[in-house]
């Protein structure tokens, strides 16, 4: 400190800590308001579609009054939307991972149906076993197949540099031509064949390895506890083990991560198959856990709507499995609004569009506030390290 | 050569440049997003809502033209909407593109249902025969007698290198995609290029909507375009950032489907789906071994802050 200007520092030192008081509580309603951003991502996104059911002469209240009532109205309601937040959590695990890594992975659709096929073609092949072994097999054949299928364009960018947003897309439509093969040609279903109906499904896969149904009458399965046991699983992965700090680390620099000797094309090739892996799960699951066979469809867009359900949960595992509720019943309320107003469930689709643009959209206003508060902090913490200073 | 083996060579041709058309609009748009530093990868959400505009508007007033201003008006909005995501609020531009195609195909379908309900097809542009040239053995067939769109979209490509490489707004886009700050340095309003290039990336987007929806199979039904924006955003990074490259990577994709189209027609055995696979396994393949990633604007993807390196 140069002298002369001594004393400056130490009155402006009073002030700042009395600013830091006042601040207290700002931080607080701040800290607040960047929690909730989502939340007022969904209710804007909810509110610009009642503006578009009004030009469309529908009946916002009615329609969104359906849509709560399908989705979380009575047994019925929580059951089907318990059985869709299962892989939507499935999917926004593996979405947490790639983009805590800042890979972006649209190629859970993909990876979802490999998961699909390979759990059929195996419990179909494998057959004989007893259900204690052929189910975790199915689920790691499941895993194993989607971990492949994020494995190759997490190669590729690792290796060759090659943007991953437009290969994951790419293996999506490669994918899904590839299970239009397999269920019109090696897995078509042999009794419908012998009863001269083409249908492009395939043969039920053996009882034994269905999952338990946990509600009777309704789908509920016991998939939602592997979901659930993912998270807890990919929460630990991530924040207590040295690979998922250095994932996270990759993610927030690459930079600083490459100069303190991780190798960042491994951890980013790492991340996408991994994401891919948890999508293949979520495949395998849909199989024996709801359909019970493989068919068109089996993705219900799960691989896009797990990218929202995870930004809606601060791609945090843990914030994922609410979030996954949430989307789970917005998606089954659709259906039924779709029922009871006539209002087309393609209009949920649109508002999970928006809700994304929306959470990324108000992301830069948290940042924003968190660099001021960061730099608020270090010019308190300045004068205040200045104040001590000036007596001696 | 046999007349037939003839045919065929040209009506795979001419299918291919049908076929490259809604591709060639959409990735000319898109090379001028990326240009400028911008990655939308919301064009099949844009193609979507543009095709679906182009369909109605012509659906109800007759006019091939009237479907054509009112795409290019809803590929604006959805380019405003994607700007002010992307620019104004520095979002993550990968991310936010995911939420404008979701966006795009969800209000698109949900108009269709609402607003038309059954799949009905409308009239829409006709091949115009040039005189003369089109009277040319197989190249007039080929080359001329295509609809409208198909010329334009070819002529977008000299007209795009031109105001790119040879105009002083070119240079202005160009710098600002390369290093924004010094650009800004230099008094261009970096925020401004930016919503221009996107919004006329998106505009040409809508076009690539009219292409298909009113040109090429003359309908609307859910998801039109099938991914083909996507496609459109590989071909640019195919291509180089330049026009010429999105030419031939267009007219390889176009080809290679035109061709897997015949031989379905034609019967020839192999399993449809892996035809159908062929041109995503090819732009793959291409992505990987185009040696053009050097080429690609220094600050694609970034968000341009003041004061921030």
């Amino acid at each position: 400190m140069a002298p002369g200007t001594g004393s400056a520092p130490g009155a402006r030192g009073a002030p700042g800590a009395r600013g830091a008081r006042g601040r207290r509580g700002r931080d607080i309603l701040g800290y607040a308001l960047g929690a909730s951003l989502p939340l007022l991502a969904v209710v804007a996104a909810l509110l610009v579609g009642a503006v578009m059911l009004l030009f469309l002469d529908a009946d916002p209240i009615a329609a969104y009054g359906a849509l709560i009532e399908g989705a979380f109205g009575g047994t019925s309601g929580i059951t089907q939307s318990l059985v869709k937040a299962t892989p939507l959590l499935l999917v926004g695990l593996g979405i947490c991972i790639a983009f805590r890594a800042s890979v972006i992975n649209i190629g859970a659709e993909g990876q979802i149906i490999l998961g699909a096929v390979a759990a059929t073609w195996f419990s179909l092949q494998f057959r004989t076993w007893p259900g204690w072994l052929l189910i975790p097999c199915t689920i790691v054949i499941g895993f194993a197949a989607g971990a492949f299928w994020g494995f190759i364009p997490g190669i590729l960018k690792a290796r060759m540099r090659v943007n991953e947003i437009l290969t994951t897309v790419m293996m999506n439509a490669i994918a899904l031509q590839f299970m239009n093969f397999m269920i019109r040609g090696p897995l078509i279903d042999p009794a419908g064949v012998e009863a001269g109906q083409y249908l492009a499904q395939s043969e039920k896969v053996p009882e034994q390895v269905w999952l338990m149904r946990l509600v009777p009458q309704t789908l509920l399965h016991a998939g939602i506890f592997i979901a659930l046991a993912l998270a807890v699983a990919t929460y630990v992965f991530l924040w207590r083990t040295t690979i998922g700090y250095r994932i996270r680390a990759v993610g927030l620099n690459p930079d600083a991560s490459q100069y303190a000797g991780i190798r960042v094309p491994v951890y980013q090739a790492l991340s996408l198959t991994l994401a891919g892996g948890l999508a293949g799960v979520a495949g395998a699951v849909e199989v024996i856990g709801v359909q019970h066979r493989l068919l068109d469809g089996i993705t219900s867009g799960y691989g896009f709507s797990g990218i929202v359900t995870a930004l809606f949960g601060g791609l945090h595992p843990l914030g994922t499995i609410p979030a996954s509720f949430v989307f789970g019943g917005l998606l089954v309320g659709a259906d039924k609004m779709q029922r009871a107003v006539q209002v087309p469930s393609s209009l949920i689709q649109a508002i999970l569009g928006l809700i994304v643009l929306f959470v990324v959209g108000s992301q830069y206003w948290a940042r924003r506030r968190a660099a001021r508060r960061m730099d608020s902090n270090v010019n308190v913490a300045a004068s205040a390290a200045a104040a001590e200073e000036t007596p001696a | 050569m046999n007349e037939a083996v003839l045919a065929t060579i040209v009506a795979i041709a001419a299918a291919s440049l049908r076929l490259a058309t809604p591709y060639l609009f959409a990735s000319i748009g898109e090379m001028f997003a990326q240009r400028s530093g911008v990655l939308n990868l919301g064009v099949d959400g844009i193609m979507l809502v543009g095709a679906f505009a182009a369909f109605y508007g012509t659906l109800t007033t007759g006019s091939v033209w009237v479907g054509v201003a009112v795409a290019m008006v809803a590929g604006l909005a959805m380019g405003l909407l994607m700007s002010v995501i992307s620019v104004t609020l520095k979002a993550e531009q990968g991310i936010s593109g995911i939420g404008l195609s979701l966006f795009g195909l969800g209000l698109s379908s949900l108009l269709f249902k609402v607003l038309v309900g059954t799949v009905k097809t409308v009239d829409g542009f006709r091949p115009i025969h040039i005189p003369l040239l089109s009277d040319l053995p197989y190249l007039g067939d080929i080359f001329f007698s295509q609809n409208l769109t198909v010329y334009v979209a070819f002529l977008l490509v000299p007209v795009s290198w031109y105001v790119l490489e040879r105009t002083p707004w070119g240079l202005t886009v160009r710098a600002v995609g390369q290093n924004p700050a010094a650009a800004d340095t230099l008094g261009v309003n970096v925020t401004v290029v930016r919503y221009l290039c996107v919004c006329l990336g998106a505009v040409l987007a809508g076009l690539a909507g009219a292409a298909l929806s009113i040109a090429s199979v003359n309908l609307f039904q859910e998801n039109l375009t099938a991914g083909a924006g996507y496609i459109a955003v590989a071909l640019v990074y195919f291509g180089g950032w330049r026009p010429v490259g999105i030419l031939m990577g267009a007219l390889l994709f176009s080809t290679v489907t035109a061709i897997q189209l015949r031989m379905q027609v034609l019967g020839i055995e192999m399993p449809s789906d892996f035809a159908v696979m062929l041109p995503y396994v090819l732009t793959i393949v291409a992505l990987t071994f185009s040696a053009n990633r050097a080429r690609q604007p220094a600050a694609l993807n970034q968000p341009f802050e003041r004061g921030v390196a």
